[in-house]
C-alpha cells in the first residue's frame, strides 16, 4: 500500500490541485492521477448523481484534424458516419483493425474547419500515429498539448456552467462549440462519461488550476476522483477502453453496433469492414450484457460466467459496486444464446459459483441533456 | 483493559481468556476506501496464522484479511455482514470480524504491541 508515485509519471495541469486537496493519487495511463479525494468514492459517487461533480480528464488525448476533406478520410480508419455530422455536433466512434478489432474508442466533432478529436489517455501516442500512417499528407494532425480537459458532470451542471459561460446552457447532448467560460477561450462539449447531464471544458493549460479553483468554489461542485469515475460510467452501461473494448473485440460482440450508420453498413471502407458488417447481419458468437449478482458480493473483471448448468460461458470485463444502483454491478461477454436479459448465470468468485442474472443497460437511466 | 497485539498487515486481536477478537485497524480502514461488502467465515473454521481469514470489498477492489494466530472460529460479526461500512466507521471497536479460539497463546505474544505498532504505521509515512 501506499508506494510514492514513480517520478517519471506525467503530471496534468491540476497536479498540485489535487495533492493540496488531499486526493491519493495513483499512476493511470503513466500520469499521476488522483482516484479519490478525502469524501470518499462512495461519497464523491452520490454527490455526482445529485448535485455536480469536477473531473480533471487532462490525461485524454486532444486533437485537431486539418485539411479539406478530412470527414471524408478519417471515415476510411472509423466506421462512425462523420460525412453526415452536423456543424457543432460530436459522435462517439472507434478506430478499427483489419481483423475487425478495437484499437480506440473515441469521438470526433465537427467545427467550422477541423474536427475536433479526443481519445483515452492510454491509447493516444499510438492512436496519432495510426492517424497519420493510414491519412493522405494533406491532413494535418494537430495535438493539443497545451490544454487541460476538465469534465464538469451532474444534475446541477448546467447551472454553474451558466454562471461562467450564459450560452453554454443552449447546447445540447453531444454538441459542442468555443466561447468564453469564465473570461478564457474554450471549447465546451455537451457530453460526459458519468449517464449524467454534463459538460468537458478544453481549456488553456496555464489557465486550468485557476479555472478549475472557480469552479469547486461553487457550492454545488465537489471534486470526484477516478475511483468514483468508473463507477459512475460502470452503473451509466459506459465501455472502458482495454477493459470492455479492445482489439480483440469487435462492434457487434461490444454491442456498439448502433455506432455504425446505415451508410456505413452498405459501404463499407473501413479496417475489418467485411468481418464487422457480416457479424452485424448475422450476430456475433459472443456479446457484451450487463449482470447484476443476485447477492451483495461484487464480481470483478477477469471473474468466469457460468451458465445455468455450469458451463463456462464467458468473463467479465468490469466489476464492481454501483452506488446508485445499491449493490454489485458488472459487464463481461457472453456466448450468444445467453444474453437474453435475465438469464440465470454463475459467477465464480474466490472459488465459489454466485447466482446472477443478465441485466439491461445502463443500470442507472440516463439523464442527458435533449439536443435543442 | 485487555491485551490487544497487532500485525504488519494491519490486523489487530485482543485477547480475553481463551479467545481473540480480530479486526483491522483504522490505519487499514483508511486505505481501503468505502468498504461495500465483508465476506466472513463460519463459525468452526480452523484458521492459519497469516492465512486467510476473511475478505473485505471497497468499491475499488477486494482485499484479504489475514489470520493473526491460528485457531478455529468461534463466532463471525453478523452485524458486519450486514452493515459492511461498519469498517470505516468503527474498524477498532463494533466493526471486528471474527473471535478465535487461541491454539497458541505464544503466537500472541510475539504480536506487537500498541506502540510498536503506532512506531510501524509512523514508518510507513
Amino acid at each position: 500500500m501506499g508506494e510514492a508515485s514513480s517520478s517519471d509519471l506525467k503530471k496534468t495541469p491540476l497536479h498540485a490541485l489535487h495533492v493540496e486537496l488531499g486526493a491519493r493519487m495513483v499512476p493511470f495511463a503513466g500520469y499521476d492521477m488522483p482516484v479519490q479525494y478525502p469524501a470518499g468514492i462512495l461519497t464523491e459517487h452520490n454527490h455526482t448523481r445529485a448535485q455536480a461533480g469536477l473531473f480533471d480528464v487532462s490525461h485524454m488525448g486532444q486533437a485537431r484534424l486539418w485539411g479539406a476533406g478530412a470527414d471524408k478520410a478519417i471515415e476510411t480508419i472509423v466506421p462512425g458516419n462523420i460525412t453526415g455530422l452536423a456543424l457543432g455536433r460530436i459522435r462517439y466512434t472507434i478506430f478499427t483493425n483489419e481483423a475487425g478489432g478495437i484499437l480506440d474508442d473515441l469521438t470526433i466533432g465537427r467545427a467550422g474547419h477541423h474536427l475536433s478529436i479526443v481519445v483515452n489517455a492510454a491509447c493516444k501516442d499510438q492512436d496519432y500515429a495510426h492517424m497519420r500512417a493510414k491519412l493522405p499528407k494533406s491532413m494535418r494532425l494537430e495535438v493539443l498539448e497545451d490544454r487541460a480537459l476538465l469534465a464538469l458532470q451532474g444534475p446541477a451542471a448546467e447551472k454553474v456552467m451558466a454562471r461562467f459561460a450564459p450560452e453554454a446552457a443552449k447546447l445540447g447532448f453531444m454538441s459542442f462549440t468555443s466561447m468564453k467560460v469564465a473570461g478564457l477561450d474554450c471549447t465546451v462539449f455537451r457530453s460526459g462519461y458519468t449517464g449524467e447531464d454534463g459538460f468537458e471544458i478544453s481549456v488553456p493549460a496555464n489557465d486550468a488550476d485557476a479555472f478549475a479553483r472557480k469552479f469547486l468554489k461553487e457550492p454545488e461542485v465537489k471534486p470526484i476522483g477516478l475511483g468514483a469515475r468508473d463507477s459512475l460510467r460502470l452503473e451509466a452501461g459506459l465501455c472502458l477502453y482495454g477493459h470492455d473494448l479492445d482489439t480483440t473485440t469487435t462492434p457487434a460482440e461490444g454491442d456498439i453496433g448502433w455506432t455504425i450508420a446505415k451508410r456505413r453498413r452498405e459501404e463499407g471502407g473501413f479496417p475489418g469492414d467485411k468481418i464487422i458488417l457480416k457479424q452485424l447481419a448475422e450476430g456475433p458468437a459472443r456479446v457484451r450484457v450487463g449482470i447484476r449478482p443476485d447477492g451483495r458480493a461484487p464480481a470483478r473483471e477477469g471473474t468466469k460466467i457460468l451458465d445455468a448448468k455450469g458451463k463456462e460461458i464467458g468473463v467479465i470485463t468490469s466489476g464492481g459496486f454501483g452506488p446508485t444502483a445499491n449493490g454489485p454491478v458488472a459487464m463481461g461477454y457472453v456466448t450468444r444464446g445467453n444474453n437474453a436479459v435475465g438469464t440465470q448465470l454463475g459467477l465464480v468468485v474466490r472459488g465459489a459459483t454466485l447466482a446472477a442474472k443478465v441485466a439491461a443497460l445502463p443500470f442507472v437511466p440516463h439523464r442527458y441533456k435533449k439536443a435543442i | 483493559m485487555a491485551d490487544r497485539r497487532y500485525t504488519k498487515d494491519h490486523e489487530w486481536i485482543e485477547i480475553n481468556g481463551a479467545v481473540g477478537t480480530v479486526g483491522i485497524t483504522n490505519y487499514a480502514q483508511e486505505q481501503l476506501g468505502d468498504v461495500v461488502f465483508v465476506e466472513l467465515p463460519p463459525a468452526g473454521k480452523k484458521l492459519t496464522k497469516g492465512g486467510e481469514a476473511a475478505v473485505v470489498e471497497s468499491v475499488k477492489a477486494a482485499s484479504e484479511v489475514y489470520s493473526p494466530v491460528s485457531g478455529e472460529v468461534v463466532e463471525s460479526n453478523a452485524e458486519l455482514a450486514k452493515n459492511p461500512a461498519m469498517v470505516n466507521t468503527a474498524a477498532e471497536t463494533t466493526g471486528w470480524f471474527v473471535k478465535v479460539k487461541v491454539a497458541d497463546a505464544k503466537e500472541v505474544s510475539g504480536l506487537m504491541d500498541a506502540a510498536a505498532y503506532k512506531k510501524f504505521v509512523d514508518g510507513l509515512h
